[in-house]
This record gives structure tokens, sequence and C-alpha cells, in this order.
């Protein structure tokens, strides 16, 4: 089913300034299906406002950006393909893990909610607690409940800002896996990190954002870890 | 994907789920309007001035301020966690959003009104006997309007430096087209006019409600597109 | 009133620019306009039998009421138009026209109450035109304290535009509920489709206090909203 040769992501001199502060300036790049960019950088490069541009919250100010396709910011057939985990839980906490994952089911349109839910927790190993309020929850359990909720529409582009943080062993393995059953899928992946070898060992492509621009952008094959790490250190070093 | 009003049914049902399991907004309307009730009886001299006369405006002066309370948490929960986030990233249309917010608080303002209204009667000896539906209806259209008002300058107020505290004063002068119809139609209402007499009020409320669910409908999509 | 600033380019460089003056001519005419008015009104216009001097207030009063309405009008047209085009300068017009609006809305209540005090015998009454005026205050204040509770420029502007539209739907239900409630007020006798029931003196006078007072409004309003853009440009000047 996947055509190698779409692209999933695109964006091209994509800006988004906040007044006059531009946060993101000028990235270009390509993503086909089933690739995966590592997105590093320093905080206040950029990251997190591309993200949410990518994810069509917020409206590019200059440039555009496409997801398979559709202009951002999309209407609904674009949000419908897009799964989002943001540094905040985008949960309910008085709702249970079950009702939150369930509305968004329903609200992206899934077939059959209470199926998909209880698949998309099953995935996330959230079953014993997926009836307890998303409050009660240890904040490890919430990002995975976060997770869940992002992936029950199997999104075929899947953005994730630093989804790693806070979850435990179980948690980080139980992420990896769906991201790798997403990628064979032939969806698309944007994952911000700060951790290089987490980043590395998933990525098919690597890029490193500065003051709203990607310093570096490489296919992941033609990158040495240890010299990226080193490369990595004197840019942060030197933006700081 | 669901349709628009499918949408908007499951985001009311989801805060009112909220709402049921926490119970906090509304326990704090009923008890604030209860207490209005009691403190307005004392502002007016029982000797001059009958309670029963006083009735009508306290009713709507309680309604707007018990209805602007439960305004304030409708969009709190959607920030808590960026919630909002979820609900703006899902395939629904924005007037969706707008719309269950508003289905969820013109329920929970109707709720509170069902405690406060027979309160007013008591404590203010005011004979509901017969009158009691042409007084939902006005109850009714009041709410409308408030809702509407109120919901999407909550969905802004939330946004800003003074937070809550905007709310009332965004709100309350669109509120006066909705009390002073409401309370005058009242007052005909239990002086035993008929009620051909209070159409013309009746009209203003619902043209108000027209007018302003549409506009504030269309408006929403501006006070959250980024 | 020229004075030489000295201004920043976008590469940084000092260039050293005339300013235009904040006022100008056509202020100027504007107060030589309404100085006129006055020596007219109290030197070479009649005294109005049953008034009195009183009644010289109505060269002021409901002129400003006028030139108010005109500045919500302004607002409401460029609310639209802001939500419509996204341009920064139509939000920086409404958001003069407001201010500009809430001066002569003042003057009118001000004006209004100092009439009332004479003629009807109390400060303040509950007259139907008197009452609009009053919530057209809080309306206008409450959007320019909303404007000073948001930082984002865009957020902003798209939320006062928001106001600024409905704030204008408004205005005819609050006439409406507060006329039916009671009015005391004198019945309009300047625009009635006959001939105008004015002596033609008192018209005369009436008609160059609204000519001078919409001058000023308009010289006001050029004013404040080349303040408006300077302080734009400052700010995009010394970043967030």
């Amino acid at each position: 089913m996947s055509d190698a040769t779409t692209a999933a992501i695109e964006a091209d001199a994509l800006v988004r300034a906040f007044g006059a502060r531009r946060a993101v300036d000028g990235v270009t790049f390509t993503l086909r299906k089933g690739e995966c960019l590592a997105l590093f950088g320093p905080n206040g490069a950029g990251k997190t406002t591309l993200l949410r541009v990518l994810a069509g919250l917020l409206r590019p100010t200059a440039g555009w950006a496409r997801i398979a396709g559709t202009n951002l910011p999309g209407g609904a057939a674009a949000r419908r393909r897009i799964g989002f985990i943001s540094h905040a839980s985008m949960l309910y906490g008085p709702l249970t893990a079950r009702e939150n994952v369930e509305l968004a089911a329903r609200l992206f349109g899934v077939c059959e909610p209470r199926a998909a839910a209880a698949r998309a927790l099953g995935e996330m190993h959230l079953m014993p607690r997926a009836d307890a309020p998303v409050r009660a929850l240890s904040r490890g359990m919430q990002q995975r409940v976060s997770i869940a909720r992002a992936m029950v529409h199997e999104p075929s582009v899947v953005l994730l800002d630093e989804p790693f943080t806070g979850l435990d062993a179980t948690g980080a393995a139980a992420l990896s896996d769906s991201l790798a059953t997403l990628r064979r899928s032939g969806a698309a992946l944007v994952l911000v990190t700060h951790n290089l070898e987490e980043g590395l060992a998933l990525a098919t492509h690597a890029a490193i954002m500065s003051r709203g621009r990607f310093a570096r952008f490489e296919e992941r094959h033609t990158l040495d870890a240890a010299s990226y790490a080193s490369s990595y250190r004197t840019l942060v070093a030197h933006d700081a | 994907m669901p349709d628009a009003l499918g949408a908007a049914l499951l985001i009311a049902r989801k805060d009112l789920a909220i709402e049921f399991r926490t119970r906090t907004a509304f326990f704090s309307a009923v008890v604030f309007a209860l207490l209005g009730i009691v403190i307005f009886f004392f502002a007016w001299d029982p000797t001059a001035v009958a309670a029963v006369d006083l009735a009508p405006g306290v009713l709507w002066v309680i309604f707007t301020f018990s209805g602007l309370l439960g305004l304030h948490r409708s969009f709190g929960v959607e920030l808590a966690d960026r919630a909002i986030d979820g609900l703006l990233g899902a395939p629904i249309p924005r007037e969706s959003i707008y719309l269950g917010k508003a289905m969820a608080n013109l329920v929970f303002v109707i709720a509170v009104q069902v405690i406060a209204i027979p309160a007013i009667a008591l404590f203010y000896d005011m004979p509901l006997g017969g009158r009691v539906l042409a007084l939902a209806g006005i109850a009714l259209l009041a709410a409308i309007g408030l809702v509407a008002v109120g919901t999407l300058f909550a969905a802004m107020a939330v946004n800003t430096r003074l937070g809550e505290l905007l709310l009332p004063m965004l709100s309350l002068p669109f509120f006066v087209p909705i009390v002073i119809p409401a309370a005058q139609a009242t007052a005909r209402l239990f002086a035993g006019r008929p009620v051909a007499e209070s159409m013309g009020w009746l009209k203003i409320l619902l043209a108000y409600d027209i007018v302003f669910v549409a506009a504030c409908m269309m408006a929403f999509p501006h006070t959250i597109e980024e | 009133m020229t004075d030489l600033t000295v201004s920043h380019g976008q590469d940084g460089s000092a260039t050293a620019r005339v300013a235009e003056p904040t006022f100008g001519w056509l202020f100027v005419v504007a107060v030589l306009g309404v100085i006129a008015t006055y020596i007219r009104a109290i030197y070479f216009t009649p005294l109005e039998a049953l008034q009195g001097p009183a009644q010289k207030i109505y060269y002021v009063h409901p002129t400003s009421a006028a030139v108010a309405f005109m500045a919500f009008g302004v607002v409401a047209l460029t609310s639209i138009g802001y939500l419509w085009m996204k341009d920064m300068r139509l939000d920086r017009l409404a958001e003069s026209a407001a201010e500009v609006g809430v001066v002569f809305t003042t003057v009118t209540l001000i004006t209004g109450s100092l009439w009332g005090k004479p003629v009807w015998g109390t400060w303040w009454t509950w007259d139907a035109r008197l009452t609009l005026t009053l919530f057209l205050w809080f309306i206008y204040v409450g959007y320019l304290i909303l404007r000073g509770a948001i930082e984002d420029h865009g957020m902003r502007a798209r939320y006062s535009a928001v106001l600024g539209i409905l704030g204008a739907l408004l205005i005819p239900f609050i006439h409406l509920s507060v006329y039916l409630f009671r009015t005391l007020h004198p019945m309009p006798i300047i625009f009635k489709p006959s001939r105008p029931s004015l002596p033609n003196d008192m018209l005369e006078t009436f008609l160059l206090a609204l000519g001078s007072f919409t001058l000023l409004f308009i010289a006001l309003l050029r004013a404040r909203y080349r303040l408006a853009t300077d302080e734009a440009a400052l700010e995009a000047e010394e970043g967030p």
C-alpha cells in the first residue's frame, strides 16, 4: 500500500512568527512514508513550534507545509491523518483512561471506538488501569495514556514531542514497538528529543534545529553516532 | 468522521460527565444562588416593597451571576492539560467544539435554575401555580442567549492575563438585553397579565438568541485558530 | 511640532528621518473649527426660550454622541476587515477608533449629566439614550481592557475583532430594551424626514459643531493610529 515516492510530510521555507520573534524561520524538508525524522536541538530552538505547525494547530506565517499533499492547516481530512503527542497530556483528569481514549476514537470517527480504544490501551500495557481516572495515575502512566490517545485512529503521520520523557522501561519499550509497527504500516514519524541515542536508534533521518532553522539535516545511514554527538554538543554550547 | 452535531454531542457529553464526577462547580453555583436569594431579601425594606415585587428582579440577577459561575469552569478543564489541542486536532469542525461546550453549559445553567427558581418562589412567596410553564419558557430563552455569549467569552477570557476576572466584565453588558426583557415578562406574568402583553419582550429575547447563537458560532473559530 | 527622531532600519543601522508630526494641520483645522463653533454658539446664536443657556450643550452633547457612534462604526468595520484579511493595520485602526470613541462617549455622558441638572433637575436619569450611552461606554472600555490583557499580537487582534463585531450587534438590542423600558429623552428634531424644525441660526451652529467635531475625530484618529504604528515598529525593532 505504501507508495515510496509520495511525500508524507513536506515543508518549504516554513516560517512561524510570534509577534516579531520567528520561532520557526525557514525550514525545508521532505519525509516519505515509513520514514522517521529525529529532531534534536536546544531549548527554544523552535522544535515544539514546528511540531505544532505540522499538527495543524498553528498557522504558518510564511512558506508552507503539507501532510500527504494537503496544505496545512488543512481541513478535517488532513487532521485525521495526524497523531500528535505533545508535552502536555491532552487528557481530561476526571475521566478514566478508557474514556479519554474512546472519546478520541469517536472524535476521529474510528469505526469501532470501543475495540480500538481497548487495543490502543493494550498496546501501551494499560489494561489493568484502564478504568482509573487519569488524574489518579502516575506521570509515566498518564504519558502512556496520552500515547494511546494519539495512536487510536492509526494515524499516517505521527508527531512526537519528547515522548520518552517520564516513561519507565516498560512504557519506553511499548512505545518503541508501537512506533516500529506504525512505520511498517507506512506511517511517517517526526520525533523531537534531547536524547541522541534514542532518537538515532529509531530514525531514518536526523536534523539539528537551532534558532528556528535546520542547522543540519541528513539521512541516518550517512551519520556516525559519536561524531554527530560531538557536533551537536558544540552547537548547543555555541547557542547557549 | 462524526458529523458536526454528533461531534458536538460527544463534547457536551464529555463535559457533563466531568461535571457530574467532580460536581464542584454545580454545588458552588447552587449555593451561590441560594445565598444571593437570601441576601437580596435583606437589601430592601420589606415594609415598603413587597417581596413578591422584588422576586422577578432578584431571579434574573441571580440567574445571570450563577450562570457566569458555571461558565468560568467551561474552558479551565480544556486548558489544564491542553486537552483543547486534542479537540482542535480532531477532524471535526471548530463550530462543533463551540456547540458542544455551549450545550453542556446550557444544561448546567438550567440545572442550577431548576433549584434556584423554586427557591425564589418559596422565599419570596411567589405563587408559581399555573405559571410554571410560561416561566420555564422565559428561562429557556434567557438561558440560550446567556450561554451563547458566555461560552464564547469564557473561551477568550481563559487565555488572557486577567483570566476569569475578565468574563463578567465582557459578558454583563451583553446580558442587559436578556435581563431586562426576562424580568419585565416575569413581572407581568406574576401580575396576572395575559401572556400577549409580554410578547414584545419575548420577541426581543428570541431575536437575541438567534442573532447571538449565529454570531458567536461564527466568531468562535477566530478565538482558537492560532 | 516637527521633531527629529532616529530610527533603526532592518540592518540595525541608524537612519535619521523627519518624523511626521503627531497631530498636524488637520488637527489645527479641527481645533479652530471647534473654537469657531463655540464663539458662534455663545455669542451669535440666540438663546433658546425654555432651556436658556443650558441649551448650548446642544452643540456638544449630540455631536460627541454622533462622533462616538462614528468611532464605534469604524471599530466594527475594521474588526470585520481584520478577521477577513488579517492585516495588522486594520487592528491598529480599530484600537485607535475605540479609544477615541471612548473619549467622546465620556464627553457625551458628562455633558448629558450637566445638561440634565438644570433641565431635568437631576444629574442622572435612566433615560433610554443616556443608558445606552452608558452601556456603550462599558462595552468599549471592556474592549480596551481586553486588549490590555493579551500579550500576543495576533491573539489580541483576533479577540478584540470578535468583541468589536459583537459589540456592534449588541447596540440595537440594548437600545430596544432600554427604550421600551422607559424614555424621557427629547425626540430627535434634526434628522426628521420633513424640514428640520430648529431655527436656522441654531441649525447652522449645530451643523458647524457636527462638522468640526467630525474633523476633530478624524484628526485624533489619525494621530492615535500613527502612535499605534510607531509602537508596533518600535516593538518589532526591540524584539519581544
